[in-house]
């Protein structure tokens, strides 16, 4: 098994309990690519944490072994005591749900298959609905929704497990300006309350500056950490953040970080081919 | 923002010209095909005027209805008769069908295994078989059924199958992810998004079932009390009684049609709320 548990003493020293650490991690799939290659990151309680990178940076891939929906080729992934994978929710690109299904049935979904009855399920789903602003769309499916709602729906249903750390693999990119800003704060003001970990992965830098407290920049071929930003402006971040100097000072430094990392792989040009 | 009530006063040309296209032909979808049918029937009718077509050879439709008429008693029992071997052929094919799906859908090896006879039991032309299934069979209600079945199954075994593996690979991550077992995987994401597949197959295996009943009736020439409406047919060309063989065949067309319908009907109101092709189109 390449999962081991970390006693939960050594957790708690430094500052806040480490939660999970990637060590050495490398992934190279069957046909030859290296995804990723010699990660090490320590994912800490309370962290919001954005993986930041062009595509093919593994960014994605590192977000699948988290989860356990793939496994390492080489190094560990350290869980902190009784923490496991069992305790990750999951956000997709698209809000991936279930087109039969009503908003209520879509939300109720994990703990349905975890034997929970719809009578046990309702109170927490129904908190879970007005959490993100959905209370009345109960019976309504998903086609009946705009992008925005049908995300919602999404994140609704992946914390309504209470999860210790939410996944997310770019779960904003598809969706216009306006409605990104929204679920931005929504999603900031949801982690603030709440106190569970995150893991973003984006390929914005303005995106991954406003929600992160931690920027990890990845650069491509192999997929490797390249860097690391502490965004230490105090949460909660607002609108008037948004367009405030720090802002724009922490912005030029992700983005700089980014470039830095694009020119590192050797003989590529940043369009991908 | 008054724009919305001056619009519905004032149209500007293109828009106008669009709204009398889409009137005229939320008009011409009904009105259209029931002039071109009368169009051919009064033709028919007058063909056989003009021409002096004897009566055995194209019977004028006024008289085709007059035997329907008369001749209802023999005709509905043997509708029945067709009938029900078309409904139990039907249900067969429906469990046998899904059933095969499903155990298709446990493993590539078991589909990749078996897929191929299915096949070979669609192309192979049912009339080619039916001497076969006369020798093994003796029940003639059996020999019926298993004719129609294997002419039915197909389509809901292949449409079936295509469903159950076209799931989005996003919500097969996310059940993987919530620890689903195989069972609910096939019960809460499976089954549903294989729906309209299946139900797609079952509009085409309605009518294939007909044929197929119809089809087994002539190649076992049941007689006697159990025979359909294909047996009325071949007795009524024997007599060269044209009026009921046309009668016989207007009865077989018109359930044809009452079939797929219905089977129309029940697959728009299963998933009028979530599927495409039940949406209307939106501009």
């Amino acid at each position: 098994m390449i999962q081991e548990k970390v006693p939960e003493t050594r957790a708690a020293s430094g500052e806040a309990a480490m939660l999970l650490a990637l060590r050495n991690v490398g992934k190279v799939f069957s046909n030859g690519v290296t995804a990723l290659s010699k990660v090490d990151l320590a994912i800490r309680e309370g962290d919001f944490l954005s993986l930041l990178g062009p595509s093919g940076c593994g960014k994605s891939t590192a977000l699948r072994l988290i989860a356990g929906l793939s496994t390492p080729t080489s190094g560990q992934l350290d869980w902190r005591g009784s923490i496991d994978r069992s305790n990750t929710g999951f956000v997709f690109q698209e809000p991936t749900l279930l087109p039969w299904a009503s908003v209520f049935d879509n939300v109720w979904l994990p703990l349905r298959l975890k034997g929970v009855s719809r009578a046990k399920a309702e109170p927490a789903v129904l908190e879970m609905l007005s959490r993100v602003h959905l209370t009345g769309f109960e019976n309504a499916v998903p086609r009946e929704l705009s992008g925005g709602m049908k995300m919602r729906v999404s994140i609704a249903r992946a914390m309504v497990t209470k999860p210790r750390i939410l996944l997310m693999d770019e779960p904003f990119a598809a969706l216009d300006e306006i409605t990104r800003f929204k679920l931005n704060n929504d999603l900031l003001e949801l982690w603030q309350d709440e106190r569970f970990t995150v893991v973003f992965v984006t390929h914005s830098v303005f995106e991954s500056v406003f929600l992160s407290s931690r920027v990890v920049v990845m650069a491509a071929r192999p997929g490797r950490v390249h860097g690391e930003l502490a965004i230490d402006a105090p949460y909660p971040r607002d609108e008037a953040f948004r367009t405030s100097p720090d802002y724009a000072a922490l912005c030029r430094q992700a983005s700089d970080a980014l470039v830095d990392a694009i020119n590192s792989t050797a003989g590529s040009h940043h369009d991908g081919h | 923002m008054t724009a919305i009530d001056d619009a519905t006063l004032k149209l500007d040309p293109e828009e106008a010209r669009r709204a009398r296209q889409e009137r005229l032909e939320r008009i011409g979808k009904w009105v259209l095909p029931l002039a071109i049918m009368v169009l051919a029937i009064v033709l028919w009718d007058r063909i056989c005027v003009w021409n002096e077509i004897p009566q055995y050879i194209l019977p004028r439709p006024g008289v085709v209805l007059q035997t329907l008429h008369n001749d209802a008693g023999l005709l509905f029992s043997s509708l029945l008769v067709t009938l029900r071997i078309t409904f139990l052929s039907l249900a067969l094919a429906v469990i046998g069908g899904v059933g095969l799906a499903v155990l298709f859908a446990q493993s590539k090896w078991v589909e990749m295994s078996f897929f191929p006879f299915a096949i070979v039991l669609q192309v192979t032309p049912i009339v080619a078989i039916f001497p076969l299934i006369n020798i093994y069979v003796n029940n003639q209600t059996v020999k019926l059924l298993l004719c129609a079945w294997i002419v039915a199954f197909f389509p809901i075994l292949s449409n079936t199958t295509l469903g159950l593996n076209s799931v989005d690979r996003n919500l097969r991550d996310l059940f993987k992810l919530n620890g689903a077992t195989r069972w609910q995987q096939l019960r809460y994401l499976r089954l549903p998004a294989a729906m309209p597949y299946f139900l797609g197959g079952l509009k085409i295996a309605g009518g294939l079932s007909l044929i197929g009943a119809v089809v087994a009736e002539f190649v076992a020439g049941a007689q006697g009390q159990s025979s359909g409406l294909a047996s009325r047919i071949i007795e009524a060309g024997y007599r060269l009684n044209a009026p009921r063989l046309f009668a016989a065949l207007i009865l077989i067309s018109l359930t044809g049609i009452l079939i797929f319908l219905v089977l129309s009907l029940v697959s728009h109101l299963i998933l009028r709320r979530w599927h495409e092709s039940a949406l209307k189109q939106e501009r």
